[in-house]
């Protein structure tokens, strides 16, 4: 049975990953992901998770800790934020490339500088071509969950990949709120035991990380791209296999009073929730607007964006990150180039908003909306918004 | 599986483009990356064993006569057991010789 | 009705525990509740704030308090050192504590709202014996607003500090008696 709790939602993970079970966290702590490091070590330390806690020297480290024992056959888990994320990246590469199901959980939080340890998703942007499963969590109770499902996706024998579950530092990760938590029983009759493709084992040796020669190369990186492409079914069917056990149903793309809608807004992450609340506030006042929130990132769901997208005429896309110098907005970028060359796509409005922890209001929500309507009256698309810029 | 010698198709890739097959170094010669190989003079040799440890290739052993010799199917001609040999007794002579 | 609830303090002083405590509280009634420090370094003795909300209705709302309903000090020393009423609404609740009477604070800085005030010092040194006034404070905030039932409050503050939950529930209990509240004015 669930019970009801109020609770962090950073100790809330680190107790999902304890019902997980998982054999090996290395990691490496840094604001705002430490209370979920602090409480794993705590855990091991006090014999309530039977792991291997590795305090490792880096991130660098922690992520290569993880690709090996992830090869030796360990169920493994580390977390991370920001600029950690960013020491990180050399190794993400290796360990989507060695097929190694990890899973992470990234604290979302601005890169520096100027130094910030805030909420933005300018850490995991840039990561969005290493190969791995990116899934988004609004709230702690989809953090909880999706940890747990991220196990389960990671190791399921179609993929063999590893995953990083995003929530956004701070807002989620220290957000003292209501959750279900699953207990051990529901956890272990949906996460079956940990059985690896291959493993590094003395009976029966392989090697893993040898050269790939240009002969080779171009084929390897067809795997990757085809089995990421791929894992969007095992994603489907898990999160589907997850409902049945748990009561609760995650998809892809969720939308939130879209389906009259004349503008729809997207949204990644926990400004969701705070965007729903403003679809309400506009809806009693008779303006039809409407929510696609994308949860999943890569693989990027084409078909349920554009079933959520229907035939809307105007889109507004938020994104918490810029692409310097290149289109602004790095969501906004991939949504428009989903969109090419279809029949009837709607306007893009791009907008940037939530850098660095700044608070995105009901107000900014609804000064978007305003920009949208703007857009469908005449059509024609603004410049990127940043908004709450001063000028 | 090794790839060295064949052209899969991306289908036909090991899991992680992992190498299943042990001894896949033994198969492989690397002697003919060298341009100089290690020559010994015995007489001068004391048999102390620094160079078979210093081998980065691990190729040099002692032979039934105690003298090391290195295996010139996999010694990559590196030189670095002339340069830590304590007597030299080790000289590289060139391969077009 | 959803409460917005902002507890001013000094680093070390509890604020963060008191807006974690009354939340959990609220959420063990069934009611929809979150609790979360203003985001960033944290340095002992340095003003802080700490955010609570709890309603009936699910929340969806992360950001900042900003025009809160219910402001709680901690410390006697932040009213003029920092904005204290700051958004506080029109019918909302700001409890003090001070050893200054409502009047003196009314005057001094110019509070209209509903005000409440408590010598948490006091009772905290007396009860406790160390000056630590974030459950005290609870105690004020239960008694001037039912926002929680007080027994939510002593059962958290039971599971929270262990032996010294007696201490902490016999100062939360007294500052329900001597809490002095005054509607706007």
């Amino acid at each position: 049975m669930e019970k009801r709790i109020g609770i962090e939602a950073s100790i809330a993970i680190a107790e999902a990953v304890g019902l997980c079970d998982a054999d090996v966290v290395a990691a490496y702590p840094i604001t705002p992901q430490t209370h979920i490091v602090e409480h794993l070590s705590e855990m091991v330390a006090d014999g309530h998770l039977d792991a291997a806690f590795v305090p490792v020297e880096s991130e660098h480290s922690a992520m290569s800790v993880c690709c090996g024992t992830s090869a030796a056959g360990a169920r493994t888990f580390t977390a991370t934020s920001s600029q950690g994320l960013a020491l990180m990246h050399e190794i993400l590469y290796i360990a989507s490339a060695l097929r190694l199901p990890i899973v992470m959980s990234v604290a979302n939080r601005a890169i520096s500088g100027p130094i910030n340890i805030w909420n933005d998703h300018s850490d995991v942007m840039v990561e969005r071509d290493v190969g791995w499963v990116q899934i988004f969590c609004e709230n702690g109770q989809e953090a909880v969950d999706l940890t747990i499902w991220a196990f389960r996706l990671a190791e399921d024998p179609r993929v063999s990949l590893p995953i990083m579950v995003n929530f956004d530092g701070f807002i989620v990760s220290h957000m003292v709120e209501p959750l279900f938590m699953p207990d051990r029983e529901m956890v272990k009759a949906f996460l079956p035991p940990f059985k690896p493709l291959q493993r590094l084992d003395i009976d029966n040796p392989i090697s893993m990380g040898p050269v790939g020669i240009p002969d080779i190369f171009t084929e390897a990186k067809q795997v990757q791209q085809h089995l990421l492409t791929q894992a969007y079914q095992p994603i489907v069917e898990t999160l589907g296999e997850f409902a049945k056990v748990f009561k609760r149903q995650y998809k892809p793309v969720e939308t939130y009073r879209g389906d009259d809608a004349d503008v729809l807004l997207l949204t990644m992450g926990a400004i969701g929730e705070t965007a729903m609340t403003a679809v309400d506030q506009r809806r009693a006042k008779g303006d039809k607007v409407g929510l696609v929130r994308l949860r999943l990132w890569r693989p990027f769901p084409f078909e349920d964006l554009f079933r959520a997208l229907g035939r809307i005429p105007v889109l507004g896309v938020i994104d918490r990150c810029i692409s310097f110098g290149g289109p602004v907005g790095p969501v906004a970028c991939e949504v428009k180039g989903a969109l090419y060359g279809r029949k009837d796509h709607p306007l893009v409005v791009e907008f940037v908003a939530g850098l660095g922890g700044r608070d995105v209001t009901v107000t900014d929500f609804d000064k978007m909306f305003d920009a949208l309507f703007e857009a469908k009256r005449s059509g024609k698309v603004p410049a990127p918004v940043l908004v709450g810029l001063r000028e | 599986m090794a790839y060295q010698n064949a052209r899969p198709k991306w289908t036909e890739l090991a899991v992680g483009t992992a190498v299943t097959c042990p001894g896949s170094s033994r198969a492989t010669k690397t002697g003919d990356w060298r341009s100089a190989r290690p020559v010994w003079t015995n007489e001068h040799c004391v048999k102390c064993g620094v160079c078979v440890i210093f081998c980065p290739e691990g190729c040099i052993q002692f032979q039934a006569d105690g003298y090391p010799t290195a295996d010139l199917d996999y010694c990559k001609g590196c030189g670095i057991c002339p340069h830590e040999c304590p007597t030299g007794c080790i000289r590289m002579q060139d391969e077009v010789e | 009705m959803m409460h917005e609830i902002t507890f001013h303090g000094r680093g070390g002083q509890g604020a963060v525990t008191s807006a974690e405590l009354l939340a959990l509280a609220a959420i063990d009634e069934g009611k929809d509740a979150r609790s979360f420090p203003s985001f960033g370094p944290e340095r002992r003795g340095a003003p802080v704030r700490a955010f609570a909300r709890v309603s009936d209705q699910p929340i969806r709302d992360r950001t900042a308090v900003r025009t809160p309903s219910v402001v709680l000090v901690l410390d006697p020393s932040l009213p003029g050192l920092v904005k204290v009423d700051d958004g506080l609404r029109a019918d909302g609740l700001m409890i003090i504590n001070s050893t200054k009477s409502i009047a003196e604070l009314r005057k001094l800085f110019g509070f209209k709202s509903r005000l409440g005030v408590i010598d948490a010092n006091k009772v905290a040194r007396e009860v406790i014996g160390r000056v630590i006034t974030n459950t005290t404070m609870l105690g004020a905030l239960v008694a001037a607003l039912p926002l929680v039932k007080p027994e939510s409050i002593e059962k958290r503050l039971e599971e929270r500090f262990g032996r010294l939950a007696a201490k902490n529930i016999a100062a939360f209990r007294r500052a329900q008696q001597e809490c002095v509240v005054q509607d706007a004015v």
